[in-house]
């Protein structure tokens, strides 16, 4: 199996949205090499004719009916919230993407 | 020590609805007990006496107007993991993110607690978003084992089973993703229960995976522990993974158990948790509660769930996959922590968040995750992880066809010196090695204290593992187990803790 | 980043030199009362962060349950889409971190959609028929809403910060995907929108959703290539999103063809990337390039379980489709005794569905027809809109139907009542009532108003008086003008020529 390069890393920090520092871009490479490596062993096992399983129990079709709830007030909403304005979160700029 | 604090909960609860002690007695009690012990432990991260106080008069007053407890348990304090949400206190999960974070609303757990008129004394302390096996990946500093403060009380849900035994409650919630709830339950010389995946809803528990994730009752006796089971179990329609099925008489089932006849039962003893790497001690312990089994009539099974060899490694496929993207939303934008170091967008403030709010764990789970869902890796690691589970799933399905329960030690060793293995991920893994199998599956299993290890004089745990919805035969097992070694020893392994006794 | 300078080919000239390819991704929000995972409402226009919950927050420890109506209406839809309904599907989670989404995910159906292989015929303004496949037709949630704040235009290019409110967060979307549109020729942005009219017909026609593209619950995203004549692969696509009318899906496509095909011919390769498509210039401008590839990471979601749709169900809810609306044409133009014309007419002014919902909503045909095909059309030509964009529903104009046939109100009344739903002034009975517009049928006001007039024109009385009933015109102008043209002037005559009488 593939190891992990630092370079990898730091495309999975910025993916995953850590800024990591250089020193933890060092340190996590080494300790995720060494985990992937361990991890790797699943590929040992065949696998064509297995299915896979996503859920511990096996239950389908479990719906809600399309009533309203009582939620939350828009105070209890905001209550934990770093900066509002007017109701709202307020958050810093958004750059470009998908409007 | 006052007797009331070393009191199990039925008992408690047995003078509380007769009248013989209030509530609110009981509860004042155990808070002294926090004051006096807890700065040494560290099993609290927040306690709430004023709240937990009210709860006790609210008691005490209903009893006293001739009402019916509500339930077997009104009354009786409870120690709350912090994971599950709170509108009373704080829930930070043990994460700096959510440091002083007040939830809007209460956890299913929390509210059927409260309307049990359960007293909930605090919040305790865990690995970072139960993220851990030794409690040291708190942000808020590790909680000490109360048979041995430089040791470890395992983890993620250290905080609760030391509370438990350093006698500060006599009831702890725990959640149980890779074994949270057992292997500290093993490490600290208490009962521990991950109950059957969807038989405990998960709404308000603050996901770690929430495929594996499942709460549970920790407690110092099997009773105590079938008794909170029963006040925490059943239907929930806001979890949408939550079994509509009764809940297993699990009560009945420990009385039944605790008769001490396990003729007819057949225990199936798994060959791949044995031999090396397993502390002698251990070992010792395990075996003995192999015989223990025997005398009390059940029928020894070998069984082989080649598997399990594969379970550790799908495992940190999985689980780190679903908390790559279960912590996603903690960026600093609703709620939590906002960290901006003079960053200007959203993004680099999201990042820079996430960057000082995150321990080592949690960022190390995280970008393995996001490594093993990523486009080009996916089959290789979380395609084949989930084959792997399948896998697990019909070597349990097959065992329990020559077995009613399996049984293993909970954990390969005893608990370790604090700082050991904190910087050693791979070695801190293996404490699950044992419990993770029963989360891939989701079927139930429990851990109950087995004995001393030799060398040491540290807590072992016996792991019983049962069929989805086969609570009631594991709790019998265990009863009739916990009935027999207290007999043999001369009593309950928890009156053997070293005295944590400070000066008041 | 001046898109307005981007060098665009003649229409004809890029027909002679490509072929193009159309794929079209349309989100429809559904008008169920809650949202797809939580019992918070869906109403448009609350107050920012009220219809909120723990789950549509993505509070720590909350949990999606699937909204069973929003299972029913994915469903119908794919089955009026002539789609395969799958007996077992998934949701996934789509992990991408944005500010609007409250997990950085968001739950959506990846490789196991609930409808797939679909087809639907679409007839062009000519009477043509024409076949769009399919590909999918899956459930999932939509985002909550960010206000741009600081800079000069409200955008988010140079915005300060934003304000969120997540009342939209969770509302349930279906996302219809075709499958590549091929062999359109010059037709490319006529099938678009044709394509977008024909499927908000049959959603409205299921009742599933208001279909409001001005309001958002339809949108359209227009992914457009160019293939040079004769050539067998597809070119690199553009996506093209904020295309929020009829019109502006037209205009997207053909724009982009043209500038795509300048870009060809100039030696260039397109970029496969979003587009932003300006309503005020009719032209596309690039979105933000982003530094890295998306990687959604699907997986399965593992909060939720898999729907299995239970095939009797599903032949059930086939068995009640309403009738497709091609069909209905036909059925329409027979019960109204329509030429080909007339219904063609209707059915390009996009009015066929509108009269037909106001004929049920209680107006007689010739009055519903009369006003959308003439009032209502020209002021939808005139805001440059289609027809069904207009703020009045068709069950408003049933009412002001019914108010003129009741005798509330005047022809001229109700145009003004019209006028005053059409500026947002609230429904017709509102309108009336704040703008005091009520026919004046109270007998004893309007007697007054007479006698007044009579006295103030002794001369006119007498003309009348001495047998030319033609003069007692003056008169009722006289009171009409007196009480702001709310009186009914058939009532008004008759009074005046009964006061001349004693
Ligand atoms: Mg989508
Ligand atoms: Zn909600």
């Amino acid at each position: 199996m593939n190891t992990i390069s630092r370079d990898e890393v730091a495309h999975l920090a910025r993916l995953a949205r850590l800024a990591v520092t250089e020193d933890e871009l060092d340190t996590f490479a080494a300790q995720l090499d060494v985990i992937l490596a361990s991890v790797a062993r699943v590929g040992e096992v065949a696998a064509d004719d297995i299915p896979p399983t996503s859920h511990a129990v096996p239950l389908t079709n479990v719906f809600r009916a399309d009533e309203v709830r009582p939620g939350l007030t828009q105070q209890q909403a905001l209550s934990g919230a770093p900066a509002t304005e007017d109701g709202r979160f307020k958050v810093p700029q958004i750059l470009g993407g998908d409007e | 020590m006052n007797e009331l604090v070393r009191s199990t909960a039925s008992e408690l609860a047995a003078l509380i609805h007769s009248g013989e002690v209030s509530s609110a007695e009981v509860t004042r009690m155990h808070l002294e007990r926090i004051a006096a012990v807890d700065p040494e432990i560290h099993a609290f991260l927040h306690v709430a006496g004023d709240a937990a106080l009210s709860t006790a008069a609210e008691v005490d007053a209903a009893l006293a107007a001739g009402e019916q407890p509500r339930s077997p348990l009104a009354g009786v304090p409870l120690a709350l993991k912090d994971v599950f949400t709170t509108v009373d206190m704080p829930t930070t999960c043990g994460s700096k993110i959510l440091d002083g974070w007040q939830p809007p609303y209460d956890a299913t757990v929390t509210a059927r607690l409260r309307a049990a008129g359960v007293v909930i004394l605090g919040k305790t302390n865990m690995d970072e978003f139960a993220m851990g096996s030794s409690t040291e990946h708190s942000a808020f500093g590790p909680t000490r084992n109360p048979w041995d403060t430089r040791r470890v009380p395992g983890g993620s849900g250290g905080g609760s089973a030391a509370s438990l035994a350093a006698f500060e409650a006599p009831l702890a919630m725990g959640t149980d993703t890779g074994g949270s709830i057992r292997q500290p339950a093993a490490l600290t010389g208490t009962v521990g229960v991950k109950p059957t995946y969807g038989g405990v809803s998960r709404y308000g528990l603050v996901a770690c995976a929430s495929s594996l994730d499942q709460a549970g009752p920790c407690a110092r006796t099997v009773l105590d522990a079938a008794l909170l089971h029963e006040v925490l179990a059943g239907h929930d329609p806001l979890d949408s993974t939550s079994i509509d099925e009764p809940v297993p008489a699990v009560v009945d089932a420990v009385r039944r158990g605790a008769q001490g006849d396990l003729r007819g039962l057949r225990v199936g003893m798994v060959k791949e948790f044995a031999g090396d790497g397993y502390q002698p001690g251990v070992q010792g312990a395990y075996r003995a509660a192999l015989d223990q089994l025997s005398a009390l009539g059940a029928e020894l099974v070998e069984v082989s769930c080649p598997h399990f060899d594969y379970a550790l490694a799908a495992y940190y496929l999985i689980l780190p996959s679903e908390v790559s993207s279960n912590l996603a939303r903690f960026d600093g934008m609703r709620y939590g922590l906002r960290v901006d170091n003079g960053a200007a967008t959203a993004e680099e403030v999201m990042a820079a968040t996430r960057e000082a709010g995150f321990g080592a764990e949690a960022k190390r789970r995280i970008m393995l995750g996001t490594y093993a869902l990523s486009s080009g890796y996916y089959e290789a690691y979380y395609g084949q992880a989930q084959k792997v589970r399948t896998l697990i799933s019909r070597d349990f399905t097959a065992a329990f066809t020559k077995a009613d329960v399996l049984v293993s030690p909970t954990a390969p060793t005893t608990a370790f010196p604090i700082g050991e293995k904190v910087d050693d991920p791979l070695a801190m893994y293996l404490n699950d090695l044992c419990t993770i199998p029963a989360n891939m599956a989701g079927n139930t299993a429990m851990s109950v204290p087995a004995g001393l290890a030799e060398e040491d004089g540290l807590p072992v745990g016996l792991q019983i593992m049962a069929p989805a919805l086969g609570e009631a035969v594991m709790y019998r097992v265990a009863a009739a187990f916990e009935a027999a070694r207290d007999a043999a020893e001369g009593g309950p392994l928890f009156r053997r803790v070293p005295g944590l006794e400070v000066p008041a | 980043m001046t898109t307005a300078t981007d060098a665009l080919m003649p229409y004809d000239e890029v027909l002679e030199r490509f072929d193009p390819v159309l794929g079209l991704e349309v989100h429809v929000e559904l008008g169920t009362a809650t949202k797809m995972f939580c019992g918070c409402p869906t109403a448009f226009g609350a107050p920012p962060n009220t219809q909120v919950c723990p789950t549509c927050l993505g509070l720590p420890g909350s949990l999606p349950v699937v909204n069973g109506v929003a299972v029913e209406s994915a469903v119908r839809i794919g089955l009026a889409l002539n789609c395969t309904i799958v007996d077992w599907c998934r949701f996934a989670r789509k992990n991408y971190f944005y500010p609007d989404i409250p997990k950085n995910f968001q739950i959506s159906q990846y490789d196991e959609p609930i409808a797939v292989d679909g087809r639907f015929d679409i007839e062009l303004e000519d009477g043509a028929t024409f076949r769009v496949r399919i590909e999918r037709a899956h459930m999932e949630e939509d985002t909550g809403k960010s206000l741009h704040v600081g800079g000069s235009t409200g955008r988010i290019h140079g915005a300060e910060y934003s304000l969120l409110d997540y009342n939209r967060a969770g509302v349930p979307l279906i996302e219809i995907v075709t499958k590549p549109i091929t062999g359109t020729g010059a037709r490319a942005p006529e099938v678009a929108r044709v394509y977008v009219a024909a499927l908000r017909d049959v959603l409205r026609g299921l009742g599933v959703s208001d279909v409001r593209m001005d309001q958002g619950s339809l949108r359209c995203d227009a992914n457009v290539s160019l293939m040079p004549k004769g050539a067998t692969e597809f070119g690199t696509r553009t996506e093209t999103k904020n295309v929020n009318s009829l019109r502006s899906v037209e205009r997207a496509v053909r724009h982009e063809m043209q500038r795509q095909a300048a870009v060809l011919a100039a030696g260039g390769t397109v970029v496969q990337e979003t587009r932003h498509f300006d309503e005020n210039t009719g032209f596309t401008r690039p979105g933000r390039v982003k530094e890295t590839a998306e990687d959604y990471r699907y997986f399965p979601e593992p909060d939720l379980v898999p729907v299995a749709p239970d095939t009797e169900w599903v032949i059930g809810l086939r068995k009640a489709l309403p009738e497709p609306p091609a069909e209905r044409r036909r059925r329409v133009q027979t019960d109204w005794d329509l030429s080909d014309l007339e219904l063609r007419d209707m059915v390009n002014a996009g009015a066929l569905d509108l009269i037909t919902a106001t004929v049920d909503a209680g107006a007689p045909a010739a009055q519903a027809r009369s006003w959308w095909m003439s009032y209502l059309s020209q002021e939808a030509n005139t805001r440059g809109i289609e027809l069904a964009e207009l703020p009045i529903t068709p069950v408003e104009v049933a009412r002001v139907v019914a108010l003129v046939a009741e005798g509330g109100l005047t022809n001229n009344l109700a145009r003004q009542v019209v006028d005053g739903v059409l500026a947002g002034e609230g429904t017709p009975d509102e309108v009336v009532e704040s703008r005091g517009l009520a026919v004046v049928s109270d007998d004893s006001s309007l007697v007054a108003a007479v006698d007044e007039a009579l006295a103030a024109q002794p001369d006119v009385v007498e003309k009348v008086r001495g047998g030319k009933v033609a003069a007692a015109g003056a008169i009722v102008g006289a009171v009409m003008k007196a009480t702001g043209g709310k009186a009914d002037a058939k009532r008004v005559r008759e009074l005046v020529l009964e006061r001349c009488a004693q």
